[in-house]
């Protein structure tokens, strides 16, 4: 018999092992998947994990990992400081969202001027798009102390609407005969984000995702904010003896993670999507709570979960278009990394040890 | 060196390696938008995908993507196929317009085709179908079967396309039932079973009892045959499993022959950019079986109807038509121009409720 005994504390060789674990049990489980479905396993998985990086055709896909990672890093930190000290925003979605729509609207406002400040004013509207609308979870949270995971992931569909509504009304290219969807700020030189080196896939939102790593970091390690975070993570009690302000807490985890996710809407809006268009979210703010886990919300994990999880998007599209593997094929083997990761998570927790009938 | 030759001259390198190698199979690439399981829109685009298969053999090699999200992602999928060395791609949805000239910029030896938009450029073509004869149809029947007086109409997204098909229906219902009133539910997606099962409902139970959809999944179908005594239509696939009720007739996307007829202009050379904008007359979009639930009288005029559109003897925009807003569009006999009904962005005079803006 096999019984799970709690560690004191979470074993640091697991810790580091189980990710990797996991990505291998994920290749396991997801040939197998693919072998079901008649597709070469050992082609699928060369195609999802090596072609994207050292393949024929890397020079352009290494560019889009980036692209693609940018946005995932960018959020999921903001999202892990919070989730460190225990505060949930689930809504990052409707953050980015809101993001694009104040950073895109203050650009058309502009439009057609050129002026080395829109750029910049524009980012500054982005990341107060997405901080204020965390503030409101936030601030009922602290207020009326509502749940803020769903008021603030409820906001996300609300943000959706609004999106909709801007680009078939304020946001909407006048010149575009009754068809939904901004102008296309990649075509108007002083509101666009483009490469800064072309082909590498690197425009400001990876820029700024890489600083956003380098700040969690150093607030984590080294400020007394950062320490005020964990301590209310892992003891909400000792934290307020600590003199924690649980209310500036919240106010300042949601309105960070809010920021950055503002931030994300609005290089992406600006650079690889162009446009405020109807569908223009593409689940950016979700996942990002998954890379978050992934990387143990350590800004570090979260810089290579985020890399991991593009790849894994950029490679399962290589496999669809390539090897023609359904799409609902590439989301199952997705959710099995996470599934997988969540799985021997226990190992990092517990010790397994053996037990000899009767004697348990 | 930038992005643009350098990837050019990738494709270039890719081509003639292709060409060296792969001798004169031409590779024909396919974006769709839902899955090709969807059973409407994405179905119907891969079985043209298929007959190209069919009718070019060994000649032609295919691969497609779906459920491609429209922006960024599309454009990615899009570059993919052309590095993988495709010779012509077909992109088959309308959010996939500034991706594909975004791509086809940077490729200019690759020849794209983008369903339902606008934009074109040397190496871009755009092709569409005149759904809004088959909405006529569609409208007549409604119009002549509706004990309620009114009919629900699933929108996808408020772009000309599904306008142009919502005033299409609603002046030939109006034209045999003058009491007949359409709502219109906009449901901002093209594929979502959950949602257009849940409009679908709603429609319902504010007494409608023809639900009409431009969405792509069979739910409403089966939301309609759920309640009962509610008729339905098949939207770009036949839906034929839905018959003989809910489902009393259809509009099938043909785009076999324009897909076999543009690769064998790419093999043949002669391919240049065009807009094509087909209709019952070509057979690009067919009327599905009128099944026995419409009475025979109905069904006599329904086909006379198409009858009369194919051989270009009736146009469903002929005046005296107003807009909404009571001004006048189109005088006695006169019939709308392509300009027009591209752009469309107005409701006729009668249809309620407002275009979301």
């Amino acid at each position: 018999m096999i019984r799970l005994e709690k560690r004191p504390t979470p074993s640091k060789a697991w810790t580091y092992a189980t990710p990797v674990l996991a990505v291998a049990l994920t290749m396991l489980a997801g040939g197998l998947m693919f072998a079901l479905l008649g597709k070469n396993p050992f082609l699928a998985i060369k195609t999802i994990f090596y072609d994207p990086i050292l393949g024929e055709f890397a020079f352009y896909y290494r560019g889009q990992l980036l692209v693609k990672a940018g946005p995932l890093i960018l959020i999921a930190i903001g999202l892990a400081m919070g989730f460190k000290a225990g505060i949930w925003n689930i809504g990052a979605e409707g953050q980015y969202i809101m993001g694009a729509i104040c950073g895109a609207a203050v650009g058309l406002a502009f439009y057609p001027a050129e002026h080395w400040y829109i750029f910049p004013l524009m980012v500054i509207a982005g990341a107060l798009g997405g901080l204020l609308w965390a503030m409101i979870p936030a601030i009922l949270k602290v207020k009326f102390h509502t749940n803020e995971i769903l008021v603030s992931l409820l906001l996300v569909y609300v943000a959706e609407q609004l999106l909709a509504a801007m680009a078939l009304g304020a946001l909407r290219n006048p010149d575009a005969t009754g068809f939904p969807g901004s102008r296309n700020l990649q075509q108007y030189p002083a509101a666009s984000n483009p490469e800064l080196w072309a082909g590498t896939g690197i425009h400001y939102g990876v820029v700024a995702a890489l600083i956003a790593v380098i700040f969690a970091y150093i607030l984590l390690s080294r400020h007394l904010t950062g320490f005020h975070i964990q301590l209310a993570g892992q003891s909400p009690k000792a934290a307020r003896f600590g003199g924690v302000n649980p209310t500036m807490l919240v106010v300042f985890c949601m309105g960070l993670s809010g920021a950055l996710a503002g931030l994300a809407g609005l290089f992406e809006v600006t650079g690889p999507a162009g446009q405020i268009a109807i569908n223009f979210n593409s689940g950016y703010g979700f996942t990002a709570i998954i890379v978050a886990f992934l990387g143990r919300l350590h800004p570090i994990g979260i810089l290579l979960a985020g890399l991991l999880m593009a790849l894994t998007y950029i490679g399962g599209e290589a496999a669809q278009a390539t090897l023609q593997i359904p799409a609902a094929a590439i989301q199952a083997f997705q959710g099995m990394l996470l599934f997988f990761l969540l799985g021997v998570d226990v190992l990092s927790n517990y010790k397994i040890k053996r037990v000899k009938e009767g004697v348990a | 060196m930038t992005l643009k030759t350098l990837l050019a001259g990738t494709a270039l390198a890719v081509g003639l390696a292709g060409a060296a190698f792969a001798e004169d199979k031409t590779k024909v690439g396919f974006i769709y938008v839902g899955p090709i399981g969807d059973g409407g829109w994405s179905y119907e685009h891969n079985e043209g995908r298929l007959a190209v298969e069919e009718h070019f053999g060994d000649k032609v090699e295919t691969i497609y993507q779906e459920s491609v999200p429209e922006g960024a992602d599309a454009e990615r999928a899009m570059t993919q196929m052309a590095l993988g060395g495709a010779d012509l791609i077909f992109t088959t949805s309308f959010g996939y317009m500034d991706p594909t000239i975004n791509v086809a910029a940077k490729f200019p030896d690759v020849k794209f085709e983008h369903a339902t938009g606008f934009k074109r450029a040397d190496n871009v073509s755009t092709y569409s179908a005149r759904f809004y004869e088959g909405r006529a149809v569609q409208g007549h029947i409604a119009g002549k079967m509706t004990k309620t007086n009114k009919v629900g109409y699933i929108g996808s997204f408020p772009i000309p396309e599904v306008i142009r098909g919502i005033n299409s229906a609603y002046l030939h219902a109006k034209k045999v039932n003058p009491d007949v009133e359409f709502s219109v539910i906009w449901v901002y997606t093209w594929f979502d079973p959950a949602k257009e099962a849940d409009a679908a409902k709603a429609l319902i139970e504010q007494g409608a009892d023809v639900v009409l959809q431009h969405t792509d999944s069979t739910a409403p179908q089966a939301a309609a045959q759920e309640a009962g005594n509610v008729i339905t239509f098949g939207q770009a696939s036949d839906m034929a499993d839905y018959g003989p009720m809910p489902r009393v007739s259809s509009i099938i996307d043909n785009w076999s022959p324009y897909y076999i007829q543009q690769v064998q202009a790419v093999m043949d050379g002669t391919w240049t950019s065009v807009d094509t904008w087909d209709g019952i007359s070509t057979g690009m979009v067919k009327i599905g079986e009128i099944t026995d639930a419409v009475p025979a009288d109905v069904k006599e005029e329904a086909l006379a109807m198409v009858e009369a559109i194919g051989a270009g003897e009736y146009h469903p925009f002929t005046g005296p038509i107003n807009k909404q807003d009571g001004s006048a569009w189109l005088a006695e006999g006169e019939v709308a121009d392509d300009g027009t009904l591209a752009g469309m962005n107005f409701y006729v005079e009668g249809i309620t409720g407002e275009i979301p803006q």
